[in-house]
């Protein structure tokens, strides 16, 4: 998949989860899905699950702190794909 | 004939506007069947009927605003004999009615592609020919839609609440509006994108313009209309309650540990948040404390025998809706996660049900998302308590003498004088600390 491949999937699962965000609210890398993007704990819950629905990957919530901003859920998809099974993933931050 | 009337969905609510109508005359209908969608100053609601029988007339146009407890529409009830068909004022557009025929039922010559008694009903209503009508459904039925196209009507457009609140603030007509979402839902941003608005807004709010009068409720206007009904019943609660407050701080490690095991075999679909342990404890303390679930009425206190707890839920783009969770005390912490799922999703979704917004006996409200550590809440009356959590966070806690860091959270009460004293009140917060420390029992 390639880098903007990965990102369309995490903002496609972002409004999913929150119909009313559009393009421009998306477009920043820094956004932080609770402070700039409104998502409370709930529509975080959808979103992780929503990333799994595309992605096949389990997201577990030891690595929710890695899902803090829209770039970082775009890297840690990529780094996830990246890692080998068993040695943990880069770290992204 | 029995009356549809507007229903009253929930104390602060006193008028009502018809957005749509989902039954036609003639239509066949069952006890909780959803026949209208109502907004309300908060929400669009879907609103079901209380009886089995015959949808006769459509009183009320889409667009109109009454008062609660006008008539919507008359329902023959099952078993009655069928009225005479009134001519039925149809829009302009529909396609001509056909000669009135000798055979009073048509069902038993229509195609077998008509999946749905409703269908045939509306085709019949509206005067549509069924054997000209092209099916789109699976196997070529004809669907709803199907026959609103042959009466030259539009399909009904599906539109996130956010949406029309958007289009009514920047006067964006939305049969204009194509659709980019799931189903051609309209969204947002399609209604931004046909208003030629900016697309930056992170805030929902378009701001206050000058009103257009052609509009029905431009979203100033419903800001207002929503700041308004919050303010009588709070003025209410806070005129009439006399309240008192209890608060502690629970530690919620048993809890946090338990679920974060849980979650780790549970499918992420099914994943537990602590709000739904919150809520469960909530539940079954109050079955302890029986003078705090209830409502005040005439003067007297009137317990219920089950806990139906509302859940005070922030809509996305401002604003409160409190749905209820009927019978919480009954349920798996798993079960009252789904529901909750659930009901957040369709408070957002606009697509709450009246009977959700009503009947609740003791309110939640959870403010851990915002950041803030204690809430201090102002009763929904006719319900006697209200109960509030902050945010779980991390502050040195002595067990047995020892210091350690432990997840806390701050559990408040705000209850009626009227119904209990501060010491029911303690009891309360007692109960739901205690049943915290076991979550296995909830």
């Amino acid at each position: 998949m390639t880098p903007s491949e990965t990102r369309e999937l995490v903002t496609g699962a972002l409004q999913e989860v929150a119909p009313d965000l559009g393009p421009a609210d998306l477009a920043d890398d820094g956004a932080s899905l609770r402070d700039d993007l409104r998502l409370d704990s709930l529509d975080f819950l959808n979103f992780v699950e929503a990333l799994g629905d595309r992605t096949g990957l389990r997201i577990e919530e030891d690595d929710y702190p890695r899902l803090a901003t829209v770039g970082d859920c775009v890297a840690y998809l990529a780094g996830d794909r990246r890692t080998p099974p068993g040695e943990p993933p880069p770290e992204n931050r | 004939m029995p009356e549809f009337t507007m229903p009253s969905l929930g104390a602060d609510m006193d008028e009502g506007t018809l957005v749509e109508w989902r039954v036609a005359p003639g239509d066949r209908v069952r006890h909780g069947d959803v026949v209208a969608v109502v907004d309300t100053a908060k929400a669009a609601i879907e609103v079901e009927c209380f009886a089995d029988g015959l949808v006769d007339r459509l009183l009320v146009e889409p667009g109109t605003t009454v008062p609660v407890g006008t008539p919507l529409a008359t329902i023959v009830p099952a078993g009655a004999p069928r009225p005479e068909p009134e001519p039925k004022p149809e829009p302009a557009e529909a396609a001509p009615a056909p000669e009135p025929r000798p055979t009073p039922e048509p069902e038993p010559e229509a195609p077998s592609r008509v999946s749905s008694p409703l269908v045939r009903h509306l085709a019949e209503a509206k005067g549509v020919d069924l054997a000209r009508v092209h099916g789109t459904g699976r196997g070529e039925r004809i669907t709803r839609t199907d026959v609103d196209r042959a009466t030259g009507a539009e399909p009904r457009a599906r539109v996130t609440p956010y949406a029309r609140r958007l289009a009514a603030g920047s006067g964006v007509d939305l049969r204009r509006v194509t659709g980019t979402g799931a189903r051609g839902t309209i969204r947002a941003e399609d209604v931004r994108r046909a208003g030629r608005r900016p697309a930056k807004a992170p805030e929902p709010a378009p701001r206050p313009e000058e009103p257009r009068p052609e509009e029905p409720r431009p979203a100033a206007d419903r800001r207002t209309a929503m700041r308004r009904a919050i303010g009588r019943l709070m003025s209410r609660s806070k005129r009439e309650i006399p309240h008192y407050y209890v608060s502690t701080t629970i530690d919620m490690s048993p809890a946090l540990s338990w679920l974060r095991e849980r979650n780790r075999e549970l499918p992420v679909s099914r994943r537990v948040l602590p709000a739904a342990l919150l809520l469960k404890a909530s539940a079954l303390a109050a079955r302890e404390v029986p003078e705090l679930n209830g409502h005040w009425i005439d003067d007297g206190f009137v317990p219920s025998e089950a806990v139906h707890l509302g859940v005070a839920i922030a809509l996305r783009g401002g604003g409160l809706v409190t749905p209820a969770l009927r019978d919480a005390g009954l349920r798996t912490p798993e079960d009252l996660m789904a529901a909750l799922k659930d009901l957040v999703g369709r408070a957002r979704g606009g697509r709450l049900r009246g009977s959700e917004l009503t009947g609740a006996t003791l309110t939640v409200t959870d403010l851990g998302d915002q950041g803030v550590e204690t809430v201090t809440g102002v009763i929904y009356p006719p319900q006697v308590a209200l109960v509030g959590f902050g945010k779980v966070v991390e502050r040195p806690w002595a067990v047995d003498g020892l210091l350690g860091v432990r997840p806390l959270v701050t559990a408040t009460l705000a209850a009626d004088h009227r119904a209990s004293d501060g010491y029911g009140g303690a009891r309360y917060l007692e109960a739901v600390t205690r049943l915290l420390q076991d979550p296995e029992g909830l």
